[in-house]
């Protein structure tokens, strides 16, 4: 048996993928297929005085038009809360925000009855700025109001002070996922009334909930089968275009394929929460920190999406993973005419660990320390209480992980080398390299934690079905049967590895993942090989249990034998072995008399809300990562070069090496494209640049070789010792890089993403919109 | 509602037709939804992502920005039709060795960049392929497992010759 825990075991869905045969949700199509689209607001605030779709509706070709009038059950949806319009009925509260939809024969049909469709509506003023949201002249957005929801930790005596006070205002701008494989479904009406999907998600069961209550059905006929997943990144954990194309298909009596471009992508999910930031750190002189307050304000955009959760975490990891004796952490998540914000990896840790980093930064500063002292000096050990009261459990190799990415080889210098640099190393590149002499290097370091799992007392789980028997060929095979949602991240061949160790068989088959079976929860938070690792460990285990019980029986072993028959036999490498009771027979002689088979849920440990104070136990555990980045700027231009990065990471047990390799370097990219260059630029509401060509994302040429170390002390509790991996370097990377840019230019740039306009000397230079330095946010 | 225009396209070795097809289509759309070549991906449409590449009578080129008019006649060589053997063989297994794949979108588009890039500059050093591959865009890996496979084809194309000039 190879391939198992530990292993570099390849994806199973490798070979299909590098062949082009492997099937993502845009690539399905079935004979009679509509094609669905999408009528979508073009004001970010408008009342909708009149939808009149009777010409689309009578265009050729055209099979179903639907509107808010169409919606059979509960008009809104949503992942937390129940707040966004299935369609815009009355008024339309974003620039993008769906209206109508329509299917066709072909997608051109469909554009041109979208093109019918004749909508009166009534601009209204939009209200786009976050700090205005809860102003008493700001009318209420939204029959639930303004006020997603408000957090204020207070831990120690709040207003103590040191005697070195660092005190400033963060932006930071809003970034997309911008996963590769844009959205699509097929969708089919059954004839038991029910309704088949076939769909790119992160969560197939939170679909399911929200499809059947707006679609009016009981959720057993609701059933949705995974469809090859292009990337997800936290942009596929709301509903798109799932309860719009359920809507179509059983209107036309006919599946359809629904499917976004790229432009409509953008506008389609929800991005990652700009936000606003105030923090106050005091210290000693010496460097202790005495005390942080933060204020933040996050715009939460026109719906609520998973924003409450999203501020909780931004809220309770604003102080960073730090000792604080007092603390004052307060957020605010607001509506605004802006697109809706959710999601996205790091889920409002990355926002706060830039504002705390520049913190850090500057209070090193101020005290004479090097950045990393002052880290080491201040970083948080397990035992330690956090802001929220929690004890932070371990392990939390914060103050190693700096120390080891300060230790790693610096690059050679820029003007090192023979040649020199060539125009491909500079900032600038091919097409604008930069004078050599104009260059200025800067190192940043940063440091951050990053919660796993579901907080705040959530009891989440996640169900897995194993079965043993065997195939054709009359060797051993396992099936595991998970809902998870396998988006990229690899959990289909650590399920397999899982399934190899505890189970001793070479051959493991993973059906399909649908809800057939319980939810497997959402690919996200890092906690799908925690939670639907555990479920398949736990699974294979009783799986290997009854066999072992049906032997012992088999065999005529001593009742004590069969009640706990792991005691006494074990399977490995395709053997049941007893050395007490003398019993050695191979797996496949054992599954001769039938199939064994298991179902598990796996709950983690219980957390707790947060009370008034924000105190609590919120979160399950956490993960800890460093990054250092080198960088050369331009001083002409104003571009930047990330010459190189080191990462340190607390990653608990590493069940695939390959795999965590490529999860922090796939972090540390997107780390990397909010630092120079990823922003959703809106503009009264209406977002600029919804394209590739204008939101720029990280090419090879972007992205340096990543030196990375990894810290593989085991997590208690979790299976194997794991932690989750793809988070914590998001949350770093970014800082770090925007720390090396202030190091090489020496300007605070309290903006991020950094652009060229905030690094040259332009008559009006632009860093943060406001007052820096001013009052703190109300 | 369809055009009426014919196209003859070789796709990956084989006479496929177009008919009723628009002369605004571009390669990209006539190949996905007229001809169910699904092995090239769409995610821009804009010619900045690379998910589409396919080679065109030879040369490297983003099917999304080539209309399917101006491809008439020409040769389309799609992931699909790169072959088993040789350089695309060993691009496909490096890519699985060294763990470039993740999501997989952007797979079919570097597996024919990466083929072309390595047939016309099988010397090229790290700066110069991460230049040459910024075309296509991973939004999963970060890139470096696809340099590694890269670079691990280099390394094992560099012995087979010198093992042939023995
Ligand atoms: S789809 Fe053609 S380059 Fe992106
Ligand atoms: S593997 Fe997902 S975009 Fe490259």
């Amino acid at each position: 048996m190879s391939g198992g825990v530990g292993a570099s075991a390849r994806r199973p869905d490798g070979p299909a993928k590098v062949a082009g045969t492997f099937p993502y949700a845009g690539d399905l199509r079935v004979p009679g297929m509509l094609h669905g689209r999408t009528l979508r607001c073009p004001h970010p605030r408008a009342r909708i005085r009149r939808v009149d779709t009777a010409t689309a509706r009578q265009l050729p070709g055209v099979a179903a038009v639907v509107t808010a009038a169409d919606v059979p059950g509960v008009a809104t949806y949503g992942l937390i809360i129940a707040d966004q319009p299935v369609f815009a009925a009355t008024e339309a509260r974003y620039a993008g925000e769906p209206v109508a939809a329509v299917a066709a024969v072909d997608a051109r049909t469909a554009r041109r009855a979208l093109a019918a469709i004749e909508v009166d509506y009534e601009p209204l003023p939009p209200h786009t700025d976050p700090a205005l949201a809860l102003a008493p002249d700001t009318p209420r957005l939204h029959p639930a109001g303004n006020l997603y929801r408000e957090i204020d930790v207070r831990h120690g005596d709040p207003d103590r002070d040191g005697p070195v006070v660092i005190e400033d205002h963060y932006v930071v701008g809003m970034q997309d996922q911008a996963f590769l494989a844009p959205e699509a479904a097929l969708i089919t009406p059954a004839a038991d009334g029910g309704v088949d999907l076939r769909v790119a998600t992160q969560w197939l069961h939170s679909d399911r909930e929200q499809l059947a209550a707006c679609l009016a059905l009981p959720e057993d006929l609701v059933r949705l089968t995974l469809a090859g997943v292009g990337g997800a990144f936290g942009g596929r954990e709301d509903i798109t275009l799932q309860i719009h194309g359920a809507l179509l298909a059983r209107a036309a009596g006919a599946p359809v394929r629904i499917a976004y471009d790229r432009v409509e992508s953008f506008l389609g999910h929800p991005h990652r929460h700009p936000a606003r930031m105030w923090f106050r750190h005091t210290a000693t002189r010496a460097g202790d920190l005495v005390s942080v307050q933060a204020r933040l304000v996050l715009d939460g955009g026109a719906y609520a999406s998973s924003s409450p959760a999203v501020l909780a975490n931004a809220v309770t990891h604003a102080a960073g993973p730090y000792r604080v004796p007092h603390a004052r952490l307060h957020g605010v998540v607001v509506r605004t005419n802006n697109p809706p914000c959710g999601a996205m990896r790091g889920f409002g840790v990355p926002q706060v660990t830039i504002g705390h980093e520049a913190q850090l930064d500057r209070l090193a500063d101020a005290v004479g320390l090097d950045p990393v002292e002052l880290r080491v000096r201040n970083a948080i050990c397990p035992g330690d209480i956090l802001p929220t009261g929690q004890v932070m459990g371990g392990p939390l190799p914060a103050r190693e992980l700096i120390q080891l990415v300060a230790a790693r080889p610096l690059p050679p210098s820029p003007t090192a080398g023979p040649a020199g640099p060539t125009g491909l190393t500079l900032p600038g590149g091919l097409p604008a390299a930069a004078d050599p002499s104009r260059v200025r290097r800067g190192v940043g370091y940063a440091l951050a934690y990053k919660n796993l799992l579901f907080s705040e007392g959530m009891d989440d789980s996640s169900v897995a079905r194993v079965r043993l028997d065997l195939a054709a060929d009359g060797t051993p095979r396992a099936s595991i049967h998970s809902a998870c949602a396998e988006v990229g991240q690899g959990f289909v061949a650590i399920a397999e590895q899982i399934a190899r160790t505890e189970l001793g068989v070479d051959q493991v088959v993973l059906r399909p993942a649908d809800t057939a079976i319980g939810s497997a929860g959402s690919t996200s938070a890092s906690r799908q090989t925690w939670m639907s690792g555990g479920a398949v460990r736990g699974a294979c285990v009783a799986v290997a249990d009854r066999l072992l019980a049906r032997v012992a029986r088999t065999a005529g072993l001593p009742a004590r034998v069969v009640e706990a028959p792991g005691a006494s036999l074990r399977i490995t490498a395709g053997r049941i072995v007893g050395a007490e009771a003398g019993l050695r027979l191979t797996l496949a002689d054992a599954l001769a008399a039938g199939p064994v088979e298991a179902e598990f849920t796996f709950h983690h440990r219980r957390t707790t809300a947060l009370d008034a104070a924000g105190q609590g136990d919120p979160h399950v555990a956490f993960a800890a990562a460093a990054h250092r980045a080198v960088v050369d700027v331009d001083l002409d231009l104003g571009l930047v070069r990330v010459v190189s990065m080191a990462l340190a990471q607390d990653c608990g047990t590493v069940l695939n090496p390959l795999a965590l390799r490529g999860q922090v370097e796939g972090g540390t990219a997107q780390g990397l494209g909010l630092a120079v260059m990823e922003e959703l630029v809106t503009d009264g509401g209406r977002v600029t640049n919804p394209t590739f060509h204008d939101y720029l994302l990280p090419t090879a040429a972007d992205v340096p070789d990543l030196d990375f170390v990894a810290v593989t002390e085991p997590q208690p509790e979790a299976p194997y010792g794991v932690k989750g991996v793809g988070e914590a370097p998001t949350c770093t990377a970014t800082p770090a890089i925007v720390a090396a840019i202030r190091a090489a230019v020496g300007r605070d740039l309290r903006r991020v993403p950094v652009r060229p306009q905030d690094l040259v000397d332009l008559e009006n230079p632009v860093d943060l919109p406001g007052a820096p330095g001013g009052d703190p946010p109300a | 509602m369809s055009g009426g225009e014919t196209y003859r396209l070789h796709v990956d070795g084989f006479p496929r037709t177009v008919s009723g097809a628009w002369i605004g289509d571009s390669l990209l759309t006539v190949l996905r939804d007229a001809l169910g070549v699904t092995a090239v991906k769409d995610a821009c449409e804009q010619g900045r992502c690379g998910a589409c590449s396919v080679l065109l009578d030879g040369r490297l080129a983003a099917s999304c920005t080539v209309l399917a008019a101006d491809a008439d006649g020409a040769r389309v060589v799609t992931v699909a039709g790169l072959g088993t053997v040789g350089l695309a063989r060993a691009v496909r297994a490096t890519f699985l060795a060294e763990g470039a794949v993740q999501c997989g979108f952007c797979t079919p588009g570097f597996v024919v960049a990466v083929t072309d890039l390595l047939t016309r500059r099988p010397d090229a050093d790290a700066d110069e392929l991460r230049e040459a591959l910024a075309g296509n865009i991973c939004r999963c890996t970060g890139y470096g497992r696809i340099i590694a496979a890269v670079q691990a084809v280099q390394r094992d194309r560099a012995v087979q010759r010198d093992r042939d000039a023995r």
